[in-house]
């Protein structure tokens, strides 16, 4: 991957220009002139670096609403500045960076840390701040002055908070700053042990198994509570289908909700946890394939939102354990789009169109982030793709500090050529 | 005579000719340890090693006891008194072993599927000594062999298996074995310690000793760990025993002969009433007595044999 500066005059010629926010496709050229958008549509001009994208799509740059960039704390794993370039390479330009890092960010000032490191990084990063103090589910954070310093959202990330009450309070105060409150919704008691979904594949391999009533409970907790205190409730790594059945039945009495899924709970299913592969082992677990469908169903049928990858980078000493003592997460952003069309696109044969909302226009509605993309003036943030390339990835694929991916050595569909975000261009 | 496999990781997908022919081994095997001399030259200049990350006593001894039988050189390795207290990883740890040029390597490890790791990082032949709460292949071995002996077949034999299910090894590869062979299987246990889906590996699940009883031919019988009773699995040792506890006066109540059988160590008094250990119907001194036996045709057919692939 190569980043440089874009010319003065980048003209985007012979592409297929997917509007997600108008929800047209058409053919084009998108002018960008000073790092911002000039002109759209068919455009002759003089002195302009040309880049010919027949073939490819040029779109909104892709934004996640749930990675893990480890710093402060854990900078042998990930860094912003590593995590930025795992993201251009998977054609995001936006990302949301959640808190559990170490220590977690859980004030104004760790927030304005991370903002201002961010400044300096390849890609927009906001951080999402902790909602209650080191995580722990008992006291509330000072989310007025973290969002100030440009918190975006508030989450205990990886530690769901188990008494109902604090989450009240959490919804409560989250609520009156109008900001989305996010959490992992896994009932700790019934998950108890779990290292995998439960089922058939954990029963045949010895495995303790973390059951879909563990997220099912969860999600149905923190919905009642979402209608209840009038709070934007953002429900993350949707895995289960009585998940997507309740969040398909708040939204049909309350507005304020939305969901995620992972590319990996799409493409993956526990049958795959068989050689004990630790990079398999995530949190909520790598469901059954009866729930991987009705993931598919929920996707296809509006209930969830978006695409987000929980990209949670871990060394190969964390990962080359033995299945226990490994830990939780996979990286995801190179893969994204890869796997996501993979399965929603070329099996499912789901539009085009919907699947890169799910990836640009709907993540952004979330966090109240600027969505008309393709306005002139607006400071670019353009990602282009093939969407037919069918293609093998591999180690070579990846640029975040960590490798641990169950997707090498797996067939993709679709890839990312060229991301656009600060004023510079990456080639993929 | 060949395996079809290298290694003896688990008895999920395991071919049934290749467990018939261990179990016919065994009985050779037996053969030899009736005979004044019980040493036979077949793994000579093989060197075994006996990884043991979890505590065993009988299962290490079991298996060393194979090795001297085959006169292989054995090592022996237990997490206790090894560098993996000084923080040396499991990955390290094997491959200085491996470094060592070993033959096998026999594991036991508390995490399920560590002896298919283990495979990744050498070149010998690993058997799987018991993982965690995965698979104890040798062990449901052991136990075929002795059903064998005491009925002359396994296909369509009923076997009751009683207990903590969901903690034991020794059970699911039982299942596995069992199932592959033909045999009828139905498990009784508390329902807090019988696994969900497990019927969808071809097992019935029955609450009622009695109805177990009164359908089986043979009943293994699980060792039940006291340290459960504290996370609320079940509540007392009284209630257990009036539930699944094996005693003279229940299988009295049931005008029929039955094996006993128990992979050790026994809770007397608990699972298993004292009576019940030491009598007739009890086959517990004869399934360690198979044991070794089982396990000299493993290391035999592994090491000495020619495997396929």
């Amino acid at each position: 991957m190569k980043i440089k500066k874009c010319a003065k005059k980048l003209l985007l010629i012979n592409g297929t220009i997917l509007d997600p926010l108008a929800g047209k496709e058409y053919k084009g050229d998108v002018l960008v002139e000073n790092g911002k958008i000039a002109a759209v549509g068919k455009i002759s001009t003089k002195d302009a670096d040309v880049i010919d994208c027949s073939g490819l799509i040029i779109t909104h740059g892709f934004c996640d609403l749930h990675v893990h960039f480890r710093e402060p704390g854990r900078e042998d794993k990930e860094t912003l500045e590593t995590g930025s370039r795992a993201a251009l390479a998977g054609g995001f330009t936006r990302v949301c960076a959640m808190p559990n890092t170490d220590p977690p960010i859980d004030s104004p000032e760790s927030v304005r840390f991370i903002v201002e490191k961010a400044d300096a990084c390849p890609i927009h990063i906001h951080p999402i701040g902790a909602a209650t103090k080191g995580q722990l589910g008992k006291e509330l954070t000072e989310m007025s002055g973290m969002a100030e310093e440009g918190s975006v959202a508030f989450s205990d990330d990886g530690l769901p908070i188990m008494d109902g009450g604090v989450m009240r309070r959490v919804l409560e105060y989250g609520g009156m700053l109008d900001l989305p409150i996010i959490n992992h919704a896994e009932d700790v008691c019934i998950r108890n042990d779990g290292v995998m979904n439960e089922g058939r594949t954990s029963t045949r391999l010895g495995l303790p198994g973390n059951p879909v009533e563990a997220e099912g409970v969860m999600v149905h907790r923190d919905l009642e509570l979402a209608k209840l205190t009038g709070a934007k409730l953002h429900v993350p790594h949707i895995s289960t289908a009585a998940a997507v059945k309740n969040v398909s039945e708040m939204k049909k009495q309350y507005e304020n909700i939305s969901a995620e899924v992972t590319p990996h709970h799409l493409f993956f299913i526990d049958d795959d946890l068989k050689e004990f592969d630790t990079n398999l082992k995530v949190a909520p677990p790598i469901r059954s394939q009866s729930d991987r469908k009705k993931l598919i169903k929920g996707f296809k049928n509006g209930t969830i939102d978006c695409i987000a990858t929980d990209h949670a980078p871990h060394t190969i000493e964390d990962k080359e354990a033995t299945f226990d003592m490994a830990a939780f997460g996979m990286i995801g952003l190179e893969s994204c789009l890869g796997a996501t069309l993979n399965v929603l696109v070329e099996e499912e044969s789901l539009d085009l169109m919907t699947v890169i909302k799910a990836l640009t226009v709907n993540p952004r509605e979330i966090m109240g982030f600027e969505t008309d993309i393709f306005a002139e003036k607006t400071p670019a943030e353009l990602t282009i793709f093939d969407p037919k390339e069918s293609w093998e990835f591999s180690k070579n694929d990846i640029f975040s500090k960590s490798c641990n991916s169950p997707f090498v050595g797996r067939k993709l569909t679709g890839r990312v050529k060229y991301t656009i975000v600060k004023n510079q261009i990456a080639l993929i | 005579m060949s395996l079809h496999h290298r290694h003896l990781l688990g008895l999920e997908g395991y071919p049934a000719e290749d467990i018939q022919t261990i179990i016919d081994t065994a009985f050779t095997f037996r053969e030899v340890l009736d005979r004044p001399i019980k040493k036979v030259p077949s793994l000579q200049g093989k060197t075994i090693v006996n990884l043991f990350f979890e505590n065993s006593t009988r299962t290490r001894i079991s298996f060393e006891l194979a090795q001297k039988r085959l006169s292989a050189d054995t090592v022996n390795f237990s997490a206790s008194t090894s560098s993996l207290k000084k923080g040396e990883s499991f990955k390290d740890t094997v491959q200085n072993i491996e470094a060592m040029k070993i033959d096998a390597c026999v594991m036991r490890h508390p995490t399920p599927g560590a002896p298919l790791r283990l495979t990744e990082y050498v070149d010998a032949v690993v058997i799987n000594a018991g993982d965690g709460t995965h698979e104890h292949p040798t062990q449901a071995i052991l136990d075929m062999t002795s059903l064998q002996k005491k009925f002359g077949y396994l296909k369509g034999l009923k076997v009751g298996i009683i207990g903590d299910i969901s903690h034991s090894r020794v059970a699911l590869s039982n299942i596995y074995g069992l199932i592959t062979m033909g045999a009828e299987v139905t498990l009784c246990g508390p329902a807090t310690l019988i696994p969900p889906h497990i019927e969808e590996l071809g097992v019935k699940i029955n609450y009622n000793l009695d109805d177990v009883i009164e359908w089986a031919d043979a009943l293994n019988v699980l060792r039940i760990q006291m340290e459960r009773m504290g996370i609320s699995l079940f509540p007392s040792v009284r209630e257990y025993r009036s539930l699944f506890g094996i005693t003279t006066e229940r299988l009295a109540n049931h005008k029929k002969e039955i094996i006993i059988m128990h992979p050790g160590p026994m809770n007397r008094g608990v699972e298993i009433e004292s009576a019940v250990a030491d009598s007739d119907q009890a086959i517990i001194l004869d399934q360690v007595l198979n044991g070794v036996a089982s396990r000299m045709a493993i290391l035999y057919l592994l090491l000495g044999g020619k495997a396929e692939s």
